[in-house]
């Protein structure tokens, strides 16, 4: 039987995987796709409790994330196009001008 | 009219906030105009109050006029209020007068100085100060204008603050003087403890009531008062601080130092006559310092070669003379002779101005001699004014000075022969003074000789005016003659109470006839002494210039004594100064370095640590800054969770 509990500990990895990601991998599209990872965990969060709770408004909600994440996305890669032509690089630990 | 006197004060203030704050870019003519207006203007008030005054009834010529109530602290109360009477009255119409003459000389006397505006801001303050101390009516708001005059002092010699003996002056004037106010408070405090209020009015009523006659109380209290008179009039042993002050412009010399800040003193004693009259022990004090100073400070003015320093000199002798009078319960004679000194004083160092202004700043007497003929006016008031102050008959010094010589003969031979022996000394100095410097061969220099002319009228028009007052300012005072005596029987008011308690303890009442023969001799044997100091003076530096030089041979050491003014400057250094300097010095090392700049420079430098450990969370990358956010979301999840 898959149960609420299978959906909720699926999501949770899927999140802290994409933490993991978003922390440790160098590559700012790596970093960004990690990005994406966590919200769609919390999009199967919506969605299970959704079905769960039988009320329509957290696939609604799913919706909404989904536009955020596209818009994000895209301006997500126009600065690692802007940031590939100041520096020539997308190493992440490379962007360190704000250092004291 | 009278109930407007607040004005007379505020007209100077007025003069000063608009030279001070608004007049930067006009020229001088109308900065001077301003400042001398402002004082005019007063004067012609107190004119016209004076008219108001002498239409009362001479009984009750006291009139005071409450404008403000400045602080209510239980029953303690202090108004600032202002009393019109005779001593009063004198006493504005002399400050705004002479104030005037000398701010209508400034004008041409400080032409083409850097701080033209600055000086007679400052000189419009000073006036304004020393009317508010004249003009109080309680004891608090005249220590007000006397703080303030001292202040207006320090601003004023100190004028070239660029020049290091100036401003060295100014600071010793300032503390010397203040020196003096602490033991002025202290006698404040006490009048305020014995009599529970401060007005004038109410505590010298009251004085005989309150205060035994030769009782503890009221000598401390005398005492105390004599203090800060001393300090502020130059007296022993608080007189250094004057012939420094002479580093200052010399208009500035003319009117604080010998016309109004230094009479603040004996004004104020003679305020507190009744006080005084019940305290014959202080009063004693008093003639006998002021007759000391008399006779210390005229020896010391003998020796001297800068012009200046010979006019401060007798500015203290001559005030020892007033406080003499005013020890020997000849209240009224000491301030006549306050006024008269106001005139021929004034003159005498605006006359010396002058001749400055003529020498392109050459104080020095060796350097000059027979300037009488380039300068004839200026020669000719000097004169007038050393022929007032050496006493000589009909002029101003005449009078007063026999005065009090008369009353000191009448309370003990002994002030007499120190005021005669002045006297003598006086007349010799004074004349010494002019015949170095207007007759005998030209001992002036090359180059100041090419420079060498009359003032222009601005200086020598006021001249001309204090040497008429000097030559008739006297006769207001004419003794012996029934009901010629105008000033003494204007001032008999204000002094009543004070004659009345002197003539109760001497136990005799009313003997207003003084031995009419005594005073006769008197006055022959004042001007005898006035007329030998005057031909001693001609033979040793017009007949024989030789006889200085050898008299200084002769008495060496002596005179060497003399010239170096005691050793008292160096005396104090050492036994005052050197201490306190010191004193200060290991304060400012080990408290304001090490504490109050260790605090402030310590809180700076704990910031800056802290800021040092921190700075390495800033890494600037991003990953980072993305952990203590989880970081944070962990810590806010994690408290709800489990709470």
């Amino acid at each position: 039987m898959v149960t609420l509990q299978h959906y909720l500990i699926l999501s949770a990895a899927l999140f802290a995987l994409g933490v993991i990601g978003v922390m440790v991998r160098r590559n700012l599209i790596v970093v960004l796709m990690s990005l994406e990872l966590m919200l769609g965990g919390v999009n199967l969060t919506f969605v299970a409790f959704s079905r769960y709770l039988g009320s329509i408004e957290g696939q609604i909600f799913v919706l909404f994330v989904m536009v955020v994440a596209a818009a994000e996305v895209a301006v997500g890669l126009a600065i690692t196009v802007a940031l590939f032509r100041e520096k020539g690089t997308i190493n992440v630990n490379d962007v360190n001008l704000m250092k004291w | 009219m009278i109930d407007l006197v607040w004005l007379i004060p505020a007209l100077p203030l007025i003069g000063f906030v608009v030279n001070g704050l608004l007049t930067r870019r006009l020229p001088e003519q109308v900065i001077g105009w301003i400042g001398s207006a402002a004082v005019g203007a007063a004067f012609v008030l107190a004119v016209l109050i004076f008219v108001d005054l002498i239409g009362m009834d001479p009984g009750s010529r006291s009139h005071e006029t409450i404008v403000y109530t400045w602080m209510i602290s239980g029953d303690f109360k202090v108004p600032i209020g202002f009393l019109v009477d005779p001593l009063s009255m004198i006493m504005l119409l002399v400050v705004t007068g002479v104030g005037f003459i000398i701010h209508v000389y400034s004008i041409g006397y400080m032409h083409g100085e850097v701080g033209f505006r600055r000086y007679f801001a400052y000189l419009n303050l000073f006036v304004f100060n020393m009317l508010i101390l004249v003009s109080a009516n309680n004891f608090l708001l005249m220590f007000v204008g006397w703080e303030g005059v001292g202040l207006c002092s320090y601003l004023l010699i100190g004028y070239y603050y660029e020049k290091k003996s100036a401003s060295d002056a100014g600071k010793k004037a300032f503390v010397v003087n203040r020196v003096g106010d602490f033991g002025f408070l202290v006698g404040i405090f006490l009048i305020f403890v014995t009599f529970g209020t401060l007005d004038f009015s109410a505590v010298l009523g009251a004085a005989e009531a309150k205060l035994a006659y030769g009782g503890l109380l009221a000598t401390l209290i005398t005492l105390l008062l004599f203090v800060g008179a001393a300090g502020k009039s130059a007296q022993i042993p608080l007189y250094t601080w004057l012939p420094d002050a002479m580093e200052g412009p010399t208009p500035v010399s003319a009117l604080i130092h010998a016309a109004t800040m230094v009479t603040a003193g004996v004004y104020m004693v003679a305020r507190c006559s009744v006080l005084y009259s019940l305290a014959p022990m202080s009063m004693t004090v008093v003639a006998i310092t002021g007759g000391a100073t008399a006779f210390f400070a005229a020896t010391i003015g003998m020796t001297q070669f800068d012009i200046k320093r010979v006019l401060a000199y007798s500015t203290i002798s001559q005030l020892g003379y007033m406080f003499m009078a005013c020890g020997v319960g000849a209240f009224a004679s000491g301030i006549f002779h306050l006024m008269t000194h106001a005139f021929f004083k004034a003159l005498l160092f605006m006359a010396a101005g002058s001749v400055m202004h003529a020498m392109s700043g050459e104080l020095d007497m060796r350097k000059m001699g027979g300037l009488k003929k380039k300068l004839p006016y200026t020669h000719l008031t000097y004169i007038f004014g050393t022929l007032a102050i050496a006493g000589i008959f009909p002029f101003a010094g005449f009078f007063s000075k026999d005065e009090i010589l008369f009353y000191s003969m009448e309370r003990h031979p002994g002030f007499w022969i120190i005021g005669a022996v002045a006297a003598l000394m006086t007349s010799f100095y004074m004349f010494r003074s002019v015949y170095m410097t207007f007759y005998g061969t030209s001992r002036v220099e090359e180059e100041a000789a090419h420079h060498l002319h009359e003032s222009p009228p601005i200086m020598t028009v006021p001249l001309m005016i204090l040497a008429g007052l000097s030559l008739v300012g006297g006769l207001v005072g004419i003794p012996m003659i029934h009901g010629w005596h105008v000033f003494g029987d204007f001032l008999a008011p204000a002094f009543a109470p004070a004659k009345a308690v002197m003539e109760a303890a001497a136990g005799h009442h009313g003997s207003g006839h003084h031995n009419v023969t005594l005073e006769l001799v008197l006055m022959g044997v004042s001007l005898a002494i006035a007329v030998v100091g005057l031909l001693v003076a001609r033979w040793m530096y017009v007949k024989d210039p030789s006889v200085p030089g050898r008299v200084v041979n002769r008495f060496s050491g002596l005179h060497s004594l003399v010239y170096n003014k005691y050793w008292i400057d160096e005396l104090y250094d050492v036994v005052f100064v050197n201490s306190i300097v010191r004193f200060s010095r290991f304060l400012w090392k080990s408290f304001d370095e090490l504490v109050v700049d260790g605090a402030v420079n310590g809180s700076a430098w704990l910031v800056r640590t802290w800021a040092t450990g921190l700075r390495w969370i800033q890494t600037g990358l991003v990953k980072d800054y993305a952990l203590s956010i989880l970081m944070g979301v962990l810590a806010v999840i994690g408290y709800l969770v489990l709470r």
